[in-house]
């Protein structure tokens, strides 16, 4: 076994409005910045011991689309890397 | 008796056993951990804000064992009302269609609404007339009914979608859509019409005492006639 990180980002999906980032976008821009737009999303880091990659990915992957991400309204992407402090 | 869930950080589910039991409906709630009993008559997934809204709101506890069982009994015929966080829940466990997100404006509305029957054929709204206006109090940040296009258009064919958000005259406009919902959805059917769920809160438009309207009790009588 090996030690892994999965980071799971969910974002969502082009066209679904997000009140929250324009807030945000809006407060931004009373602090004098100029922004032509902005986008959110939520990253998960996932540390899991798994036989592969492939292994940690598949797990991750079933993560999002069990539990982290809504796929009504969420696309998201996973990344494995080896854990080095493990 | 209908049972009504109560997750950790639901608040709404002492006033729907009022509600039910002001219509005369055996009422009583359920522990989620505690599983269903056999001789249900319906359940209510209730308001509030399950799990903190961590993660989404109803995230959680659509995930929890005992939705399992309310899906599987509600397959077989067991009238299943969500509302409010209710509806989140219900929508997250694939109960209903679509998802309810963040308002359009990002801020939690608490006011009463005007909703339009769309159709007074199914338990829940058969105390209506197709096309009537009631009015019901909102309580949400996350009620904005989101769904893709061949969701909507599905839902539209199917005639899955029981209120929608309207003026006092019935109009669907975007100044009486309270929160973004697309379709201006304020309520939709699941699988068939004894799964329904709604944003608004029926249960605090039953007892008359609490000013506001009656207008809920239609609704909740969708339990009567199970």
């Amino acid at each position: 076994m090996t030690a892994y990180t999965a980071t799971v980002t969910v974002r969502l999906k082009r066209g679904v409005l997000d009140p929250e980032a324009e807030t945000t976008r809006r407060a931004l821009e009373r602090l004098g910045f100029e922004v032509e737009a902005l986008r959110s999303a939520d990253r998960f880091e996932v540390d899991l011991e798994a036989d592969s990659a492939d292994d940690a990915y598949g797990r991750a992957t079933e993560m999002a689309e069990r539990l982290l991400a809504n796929p009504t309204i969420h696309d998201y992407e996973v990344a494995v890397a080896e854990r080095e402090d493990a | 008796m209908i049972g009504v869930l109560q997750f950790g950080g639901s608040n709404c589910d002492r006033d729907a056993v009022a509600a039910l039991e002001h219509l005369g409906l055996d009422a009583g709630r359920i522990w989620y951990d505690d599983g269903l009993p056999a001789d249900l008559d319906g359940v209510v997934i209730p308001g509030g804000f399950s799990y903190g809204d961590y993660l989404r709101a109803g995230a959680m506890a659509a995930r929890a064992p005992v939705m399992e069982r309310v899906r599987e009994r509600a397959a077989e015929g067991l009238p299943v009302l969500g509302v409010c966080n209710g509806a989140q829940i219900a929508a997250e466990a694939g109960l209903v269609p679509g998802a309810f997100t963040t308002n359009r404006d990002a801020r939690f509305h608490c006011e009463h609404v005007h909703l339009r029957v769309e159709r007074a054929d199914t338990p829940w709204t058969r105390a209506f007339d197709a096309g009537e206006v009631i009015r019901l109090p909102i309580a949400h940040g996350e009620g904005r009914f989101e769904a893709d296009d061949d969701t909507l258009d599905r839902i539209e064919r199917e005639n899955r979608i029981l209120f929608r958000y309207c003026d006092a005259d019935g109009r669907v406009t975007e100044a009486a859509n309270p929160n973004g919902s697309k379709a201006a959805v304020a309520g939709v059917l699941g699988a068939d019409e004894r799964t329904a769920v709604l944003m608004p809160h029926p249960e605090r438009a039953t007892l008359p005492e609490l000013q506001g309207g009656t207008d809920g009790q239609g609704v909740l009588r969708g339990f009567a006639r199970s």
